[in-house]
Order: structure tokens, then C-alpha cells, then sequence
């Protein structure tokens, strides 16, 4: 059998798709939060469990309303992002002129309570969501084997991506969401309602959480505490990449993904903490992040 | 065409008005910053807001376009009292504002800075128009705003609302520390827009600039409009003028 430094290639790739695919989830998930982060300057704290959200309303809808994975993908992103919408207009909106720092601390508050209500409801442990069957088995690559799924979430999820990025950095619209990013009272003065793009922002973003959350119902276990799990990770990555940038965040998401995987081939120990220690010597030679602008 | 006479303006002061700003007071945060500020532009009539710095010019400006953070009294744009309508309401009345720090967005490229104030009237300058008044911008529009150079992006900073169809213009100290040459090149700008019939207020340090433009001055001091001085009147009240404004 090949191998590379005494590592059967086959093991090796397995390793580095698995890390891609966590990698697309966290590009999804940091593409979200600087989004947010960009126009409204909350860094939003129930992200995670706005993904958890995505999930468990796929898991729900499947055993109660019989909604296929496919109208999941469409329906599950709308109704998380009315959420979203909601959270905005009725709470975050309240706070916007105060210290953003309440808005973290807002957006914390929900995550707690989502998951905490979840926890009631269904307990801890993780439930599975059935691989569609349009995608179920795989290909033989002859190097490794690729279950269809897998290789669906990775492309959907670069889709997705790039239609963000395309959007907000091609678009009209997009403009409007840089420039008010930059100076949301002079957009206003030029008679762009402001604030109906920060609710469509919030609501956006927060769909991409579900939208995540849908794709990864059928590879990890749906529970109430999956998001905030992984969250910690994504700010991570936020971190590394910095806020700034769209296409930065989603680099940076698919790079410590293949970092991930890398490592837990050649030094398994440190496969979850890889991601934290490139953030502290990304922050100890570029504080402002991989793409950030230096302040 | 024939280019609006300055000097000519009996025929300005007949024109309906189209800004009224009546006993307007402004705050940001708890400092009371304007105290009553009254003064009227026509149609098609060109007026200065003088004074020395501090004195609330841009306070007024921005309070018309409802950037500050609390006013009272009233402002009535083209015949409607917009005291309480929203901020991104105000430029749909065919207001635009340029203002004092200019405002070119780093993350959009010269050509996007242009086409993003959302158009709020027909008749507006196509982008042609605009690039053939302004040369320097069609040359450079697929930089990022903000490198261009300061008279380039002041350049671009009065461009951009003159393609959004607006005719009640409000420009702040559009002059700032740009070279002769711009400045001149700024001033024949503005006579083309007059010569368009638009309305300007036009807050300024540099008098030499603003005095063969205007058609009346105001003089503002401590939040208050102290002195109004047609351009007719100009010549005898200059002295005093200069007396007042400190140059
Ligand atoms: N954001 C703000 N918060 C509090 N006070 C302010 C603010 N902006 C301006 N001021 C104060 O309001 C007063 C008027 O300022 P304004 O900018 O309107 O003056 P100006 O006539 O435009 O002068 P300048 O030549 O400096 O542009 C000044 O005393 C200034 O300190
Ligand atoms: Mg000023």
C-alpha cells in the first residue's frame, strides 16, 4: 500500500476530506458572523445555536411534518432567518446606540436559552438525520473512498459561499452593505434605509447558520449542544482570518479545516487545539487577523 | 445655455423657496449646539453659510439632512416640513449632501462610490455627464476611493449626488485644502450646476471662493445666523465682513 512518512495515503486523504468538510462549515459559519459582525458590530454569540437551530428544525420537520431534506435545504434557512429577523427588530435593534458589547452579551443570552429549552425537550444526546437517498453510497477513488454525501456538503456549502461573496462584493446590494458597513449614517443620507438592511443583514447571516446546520444534520449528531461546540472553533477562525474580509473568512475557514485534518494524522493529540494555537501566533504576528486591515 | 449671473438676483428671490429653516435648534448628546437658526434659499439660488470655525455651520447642514442626534423648530424642504421624517427619507426630497470629511468608501472603487447614492429624482446627470466634468475620476474609477488623491475624492464626493437627480445641493467647505487649480476648477463646477438651475448652500471658509459664486451670504456665529448680506450688498460690507469672520 502507498504510503507518505509511513502514513498509508489512503488514511491521509480520508483525513484531509473529513478536514475539509469541517473546513466548509466553518467558512460557512465565520462568512456568517462577519457579515453580522460588519454591518451591525455585534459579534453574535447565538450563532451556534442558530445552527443547532437549522438542525434540529430538519430533524423535527422530517419526524413531524415529514419535510424532505430538500425542501429542509429552502424552508428550514427561511425560517431560522425570520428568527433572526425577529431577534433583530424586537431586541438587537433596542440596543444598537448603547455599547455593542450588550449585544454580545444579548446574543449570548439567547444562545443559553435556545439550547437550554432544546435540553429540556430532547435532552443531550445527539439524534441522526438520515442520509437523503439521492445522495446515499459514494465513489470508489481508488486512492480512498468518497461517501456522496460528503462530497455534496462540500459543494453546496462552496456554493453557498460564493454566491455570498458574489453578492456582497459584485452586487449593487452588496455595495450598499460595504458602504454601510463603513458608514451606515452617510448611507443614510443618500436615502438608503439603514436600518432595513441591518435587519436583512441579521437575518441573512442567521440563515447562513441554519443553512450550515441543515448540511450537517446528516453527519453529526443533531443535539441541543452541537453549535456552541463548534462556535468556539469558528471564532477562532474568525480570529485568524479577521473580520474584514468576506473571501478572507472563507479561506481561512477551508485552511483550518486541512489544518485540522493534517494534524490529526501526524500528531493526533493536538488535532483540537491546532486551530488555537495557530490563532495565538497569528495574533502575536497580525492582530488584526490573515485579512483583516491593521487598525 | 446662459450661465446664471450672480450678480442678477432679483429674479433668484422671486423663486418659490425650496429650504426654510425656521428657529432650528440642535443637540448631540447633551451639548446644545444650534440655537435657533433661521435663514431660506429659492430655487435655483446659490447661498454661503459663513463663519468662523465652531460656529455650527456643519451642525446645520447636518441637522437638515437629520444626522444629528435631537433638533426641534422646523425645516421645510420644497414646501414639506421634514422635522420628523426619517434620515433616509430626506434625500428622496431631492437633497444631497456632501459632506465636510467627504465620505469615500475605502471598500468600493471609484466607479461604485459614484453609482451608490440610490437615485432620488429623474433628470440627474448621467455617468457621461459626470465623467465628462470630471476627467480625472474616468481615468482612475477602478481604484479604491480612497486613493485618490484629496482633490480627486472631493471631486468624486460632489459627483456622486449629482448623479441621484437631487437639486437642493448642501456642500461643506468643499474647498478644504486643495490646490488653486482644483479650487478654480470646483468653482466652474458650480456655476455649471447653477446654470442647471440647482439650489446650493454652500458652507465655506475660503470667501475669495464663495464671494463671485454667491448670491447671498449668511454669517453664523455660536449657533445662530447673526447677518445675511446679499451679493449686491457685498462690496460695502466686506470690511465688516472680514471683521466678523476673524480673516
Ligand atoms: N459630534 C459632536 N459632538 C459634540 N459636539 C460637537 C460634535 N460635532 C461638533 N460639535 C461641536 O459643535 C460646535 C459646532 O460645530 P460645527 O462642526 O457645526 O462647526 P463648523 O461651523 O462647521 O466649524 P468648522 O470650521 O470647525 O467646520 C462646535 O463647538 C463643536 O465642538
Ligand atoms: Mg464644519
Amino acid at each position: 500500500m502507498t504510503t507518505i512518512f509511513g502514513i498509508p495515503l489512503m488514511v491521509l486523504f480520508g483525513q484531509l476530506l473529513l478536514g475539509l468538510i469541517n473546513g466548509a462549515f466553518y467558512a460557512l459559519l465565520s462568512l456568517g458572523l462577519a457579515v453580522i459582525f460588519g454591518l451591525l458590530k455585534v459579534i453574535n454569540f447565538a450563532h451556534g445555536a442558530q445552527y443547532m437551530l437549522g438542525a434540529f428544525a430538519a430533524l423535527l420537520g422530517l419526524e413531524y411534518l415529514g419535510l424532505d431534506y430538500w425542501l429542509a435545504l429552502l424552508v428550514v434557512p427561511l425560517v431560522v432567518g425570520a428568527l433572526g429577523i425577529l431577534i433583530e427588530r424586537v431586541l438587537l435593534r433596542r440596543i444598537q446606540h448603547i455599547d455593542h458589547l450588550y449585544g454580545l452579551l444579548l446574543t449570548f443570552g439567547l444562545a443559553l436559552i435556545f439550547e437550554g429549552t432544546l435540553v429540556n425537550l430532547f435532552g443531550v444526546s445527539g439524534s441522526s438525520y438520515p442520509v437523503p437517498e439521492a445522495l446515499a453510497g459514494g465513489f470508489n477513488l481508488g486512492f480512498m473512498f468518497l461517501p456522496t454525501y460528503r462530497a455534496w456538503v462540500l459543494v453546496a456549502a462552496l456554493a453557498v459561499c460564493l454566491f455570498t461573496w458574489f453578492m456582497i462584493e459584485r452586487t449593487r446590494l452588496g455595495a450598499y452593505l460595504r458602504a454601510g458597513t463603513e458608514n451606515p449614517r452617510l448611507m443614510q443620507a443618500f436615502g438608503v434605509n439603514v436600518p432595513l438592511l441591518v435587519t436583512l443583514t441579521y437575518g441573512f447571516g442567521v440563515a447562513l447558520a441554519a443553512f450550515a446546520g441543515v448540511l450537517a444534520a446528516p453527519i453529526y449528531p443533531v443535539s441541543p449542544t452541537m453549535g456552541s461546540s463548534l462556535l468556539i472553533v469558528v471564532f477562532a477562525v474568525v480570529v485568524i482570518g479577521g473580520m474584514g474580509s468576506i473571501l478572507g473568512a472563507i479561506l481561512t475557514g477551508l485552511a483550518m479545516g486541512l489544518i485540522e485534518g493534517l494534524t490529526k494524522v501526524f500528531y493526533p493529540e493536538a488535532a483540537n487545539t491546532v486551530i488555537f494555537l495557530v490563532m495565538i501566533m497569528v495574533l502575536m504576528l497580525r492582530p488584526a487577523g490573515l485579512f483583516g486591515k491593521e487598525a | 445655455m446662459t450661465i446664471a449671473q450672480p450678480r442678477d438676483a432679483g429674479m433668484a428671490s422671486t423663486a418659490p423657496e425650496q429650504l426654510r429653516v425656521t428657529d432650528l435648534h440642535a443637540f448631540y448628546g447633551e451639548s446644545h449646539i444650534l440655537h435657533g437658526v433661521d435663514f431660506e434659499v429659492r430655487k435655483g439660488e446659490l447661498v454661503t453659510l459663513l463663519g468662523r470655525n465652531g460656529a455650527g455651520r456643519t451642525t446645520t447642514l447636518r441637522a437638515i439632512m437629520n444626522m444629528v442626534d435631537r433638533r426641534s423648530g422646523s425645516i421645510v424642504i420644497d414646501g414639506r416640513e421634514t422635522l420628523n421624517t426619517p434620515a433616509h427619507h430626506i434625500a428622496r426630497l431631492g437633497v444631497g449632501y456632501c459632506p465636510e470629511e467627504r465620505g469615500i468608501f475605502a471598500s468600493l472603487n471609484v466607479e461604485e462610490n459614484l453609482l451608490l447614492p440610490p437615485t432620488v429624482r429623474s433628470g440627474g446627470m448621467s455617468l457621461d455627464d459626470i465623467y465628462a466634468m470630471f476627467p480625472n475620476l474616468y481615468e482612475r474609477r477602478h481604484s479604491p476611493g480612497t486613493r485618490l488623491s484629496g482633490g480627486e475624492q472631493q471631486m468624486l464626493a460632489m459627483a456622486r449626488i449629482l448623479r441621484t437627480g437631487a437639486d437642493l445641493l448642501l456642500l461643506d467647505e468643499i474647498t478644504e485644502g486643495l490646490a488653486p487649480v482644483i479650487v478654480q476648477a470646483l468653482g466652474e463646477v458650480l456655476v455649471k450646476l447653477k446654470a442647471r438651475g440647482m439650489t446650493v448652500v454652500l458652507v465655506e471658509q475660503n470667501f475669495r471662493f464663495a464671494a463671485p459664486l454667491a448670491d447671498r451670504h449668511y454669517v453664523m456665529e455660536h449657533g445662530r445666523i447673526i447677518d445675511e448680506i446679499s451679493a449686491a450688498e457685498l462690496p460695502e460690507r466686506r470690511e465688516h465682513l472680514h471683521a466678523v469672520l476673524g480673516v
